[in-house]
């Protein structure tokens, strides 16, 4: 008579969870505690890094997963977040009557449709962009750099043309201005409600990519897009949700960051596209995770040079991005097998 | 003889062949043939940006390398010589110093960027030189003491070179052979013997090599080429040719400036003249430098014209304003990477062959 109760099932060996890189953040933010000198001025600047660096995840994610899923680097990511801004703007126009007023749930309703707004429009037009610029060249790294880049000029002229190249302003509501002051430190506001609009974006990022099917699909895709393929799935229509996610995220974050400089030029998009890329760099192209993890170094990095020695301040960044590609030369968290 | 000249690099076209004899005969007697002040300006910027292209598509055309820091090398050497020139004295020892220091930084920032490409891939590269280029222009703005800031300086060149020096008392064919003059012609010939020398570069076996590892990289390391290596001299090629312009820049304009040597503008331009003239062929640089610079001047004039004439209508006036001439360019662009990507000295090789 043979035994029948089972032997355990051999279990999956958990991956191993690399820890290190979270560390980096930890080191600099307590490096720069004495550089700085006064506790209040670093809580000041932590807070304000860790909102650009939401704000800069918002739009960096969707760039970085465009990458890891199609191969497709879209130069052109820049122009998304111009226009998700200019149409924010417009919207806001004849919602004045909603900003004006100091009530903060006015004014979130106000900023909510204009956010709303701008991603519609800009995952719209980032279909239109994928169809029409994009899909010529999937596979051609060169041609995709170049096209995609005259992409970006091509929309930012319109937008010269549409809205006049002047500066415009984005001033904040006022229920949301202003700043909440414990003892000698002032937080403002719409910082914090940046870091909380990017801590969402990145929850629910890992929620739709770690527990939904499309997720599931997303992952395998960076992986290996043409077993997804083999196995029966339309790998195009995954294409164009997530280049659409992207666009739209892009969009999102141009609201975001147009708010948080109260100004607005058709180039604002190509003005933060150099940190982004460098997010993307230290992150590891394809990874939400790594590209949260660079958004928060960078703007760390960013803010505290910008105090304490302003005139390097993108050079200690680009020095940044070199001494972790010595490190790890395809990113903090490489994803995509490219 | 020409054989020898061109290194076998023959236009294999006969409307090519027309085109750049017209072109060469327009620019070396472009003093005789188109005086004024204007035309030699227009005429010495395609000089300088010929030379600039080509060294562009020796890195981009002949061996497939993606670089945006070109303009910073480019800004290097126009702020080398005008520097010097600037905190000096204006003499003729001072341009050569001041070329050579920026050709040897110019060299030594192309080794350090180049040799960064060994560890990461082709697409981080391309971002990885915009991010260097965007810091560098920020830091040249950023030091205003030394170069001036936003607003450049102006220096003043050696005597045999200024408006005021006269070679000749009688005038030549109608014009005043001044110091302008002689510039002129030390530019326009400069910027042809480092024409003929990137023309040699590539012919050479070292230029096929590139093309090689530009067409499969691996395949090239499999055959014994030490790819790394080749890239890496590429890119210092291209960035001292890049310098050489700018230094031709300098002695002309007798300015520097981020505007003139080292904005992200003059880079989008230099994209758009190699593609447009057509990648992996020199001859490209030339057309689509004259294309280019001739469109720039005498199109957004034209552009001024139609703007004002449309003035009624809603959205044309500002679709046409002078100032949206890079829309144009950024359409033709587009469309010239799906349907011309060979450009145009591409289209007339391949009528040739095809029909001739």
């Amino acid at each position: 008579m043979t035994d029948t109760t089972a032997a355990p099932e051999p279990t999956v060996p958990k991956p191993k969870v690399d820890a290190l890189p979270l560390l980096i953040p930890v080191v600099m933010a307590v490096a720069a505690l004495p550089l700085i000198g006064s506790t209040s001025t670093w809580i000041t600047l932590t807070v304000a890094a860790l909102a650009m660096g939401m704000m800069i995840f918002v739009i960096a994610s969707g760039l970085t997963l465009v990458f890891g899923l199609m191969d497709v680097l879209n130069f052109g990511h820049g122009a998304f977040i111009a226009i998700g801004a200019y149409v924010a703007w417009a919207v806001l126009v004849p919602l004045a009557g909603w900003t004006r007023v100091e009530d903060p749930l006015w004014n979130i309703a106000a900023l909510s449709i204009a956010v709303l707004a701008a991603m519609a429009v800009t995952g719209a037009l980032g279909l239109v962009f994928e169809r029409v610029i994009i899909q010529p060249v999937y596979g051609q790294h060169l041609k995709q750099i170049l096209i995609t880049m005259g992409g970006l000029i091509v929309a930012e002229q319109m937008l010269h043309v549409i809205f006049g190249g002047d500066q415009k302003a984005m001033p904040l509501p006022a229920g949301l201005r202003g700043a909440f002051v414990f003892g000698d430190v002032a937080l403002e506001r719409y910082r914090l409600i940046a870091v909380a609009v990017g801590l969402a974006v990145f929850v629910a990022m890992l929620l739709v990519l770690n527990r939904t099917k499309i997720g599931l699909l997303i992952r395998a895709g960076v992986e290996n897009t043409e077993m997804v393929e083999a196995l029966g799935y339309r790998v195009k229509r995954l294409f164009l949700g997530v280049f659409l996610a992207g666009s739209a995220l892009a969009g999102l974050g141009g609201v975001l960051w147009a708010l948080y400089r109260e100004t607005l030029t058709a180039t604002i998009g190509a003005d933060i596209m150099v940190l982004v890329f460098i997010v993307i760099i230290i992150g590891g192209l394809g990874s939400v995770g790594g590209c949260f993890l660079g958004a928060i170094l960078v703007a760390l990095m960013a803010n505290y040079t910008a105090f304490l020695a302003p005139k390097v301040a993108l050079a200690s960044n680009i020095l940044l991005m070199v001494l972790i590609l010595l490190w790890r030369p395809q990113g903090l968290y490489p994803v995509a097998k490219r | 003889m020409l054989r020898h000249i061109l290194s076998d690099d023959y236009p294999k076209s006969r409307i090519l062949a027309a085109v750049l004899l017209a072109i060469l005969i327009g620019l070396i007697f472009a003093p005789f043939l188109f005086p004024g002040a204007a035309a030699l300006n227009t005429a010495a910027k395609i000089c300088v940006f010929i030379v600039l292209v080509a060294s562009y598509d020796l890195l981009l055309g002949y061996t497939g390398i993606v670089s945006f820091a070109h303009t910073m090398f480019y800004g290097i050497g126009s702020y080398g010589v005008g520097l010097s020139l600037y905190f000096v004295a204006p003499s003729w020892a001072m341009i050569a110093f001041g070329l050579a220091v920026a050709l040897i930084l110019a060299a030594v920032l192309a080794v350090v960027i180049g040799l960064l490409s060994l560890r990461v891939k082709a697409i981080f590269f391309a971002m990885i030189t915009l991010a260097v280029a965007t810091a560098v222009g920020l830091l040249v703005t950023q030091f205003s003491e030394w170069t001036g800031g936003e607003d450049g300086k102006t220096y003043r060149v050696p005597e045999a070179l200024r408006p005021g020096f006269r070679l000749m008392e009688e005038p030549l064919f109608g014009v005043t052979v001044n110091g302008r003059i002689l510039t002129y012609y030390i530019v326009c010939l400069s910027a042809l013997a480092l024409f003929l020398l990137t023309l040699r570069i590539v012919n050479a076996p070292f230029g096929r090599v590139l093309q090689a590892i530009r067409e499969n990289d691996k395949r090239a390391e499999a055959l014994g080429y030490r790819v790394v290596l080749y890239r890496t001299s590429a890119n210092v090629l291209a960035a001292c040719l890049a310098a050489a312009a700018g230094a031709l820049n300098a002695l002309w304009l007798r300015y520097v400036g981020p505007d003139a040597s080292l904005s992200f503008a003059i880079m989008l331009d230099l994209l758009l003249m190699v593609v447009i003239g057509g990648m992996g062929t020199l001859y490209g640089a030339v057309i689509g430098a004259t294309l280019f610079i001739v469109a720039q001047n005498y199109l957004q004039r034209l552009m001024g014209l139609a703007s004002e004439a449309t003035a009624g209508i809603p959205l044309l006036p500002n679709l046409l304003h002078p100032d949206r001439w890079l829309l144009f360019l950024g359409v033709l662009f587009v469309l010239s990477v799906y349907f011309f990507p060979q450009g145009i000295v591409g289209r007339l090789r391949q009528r040739r062959r095809g029909g001739g």
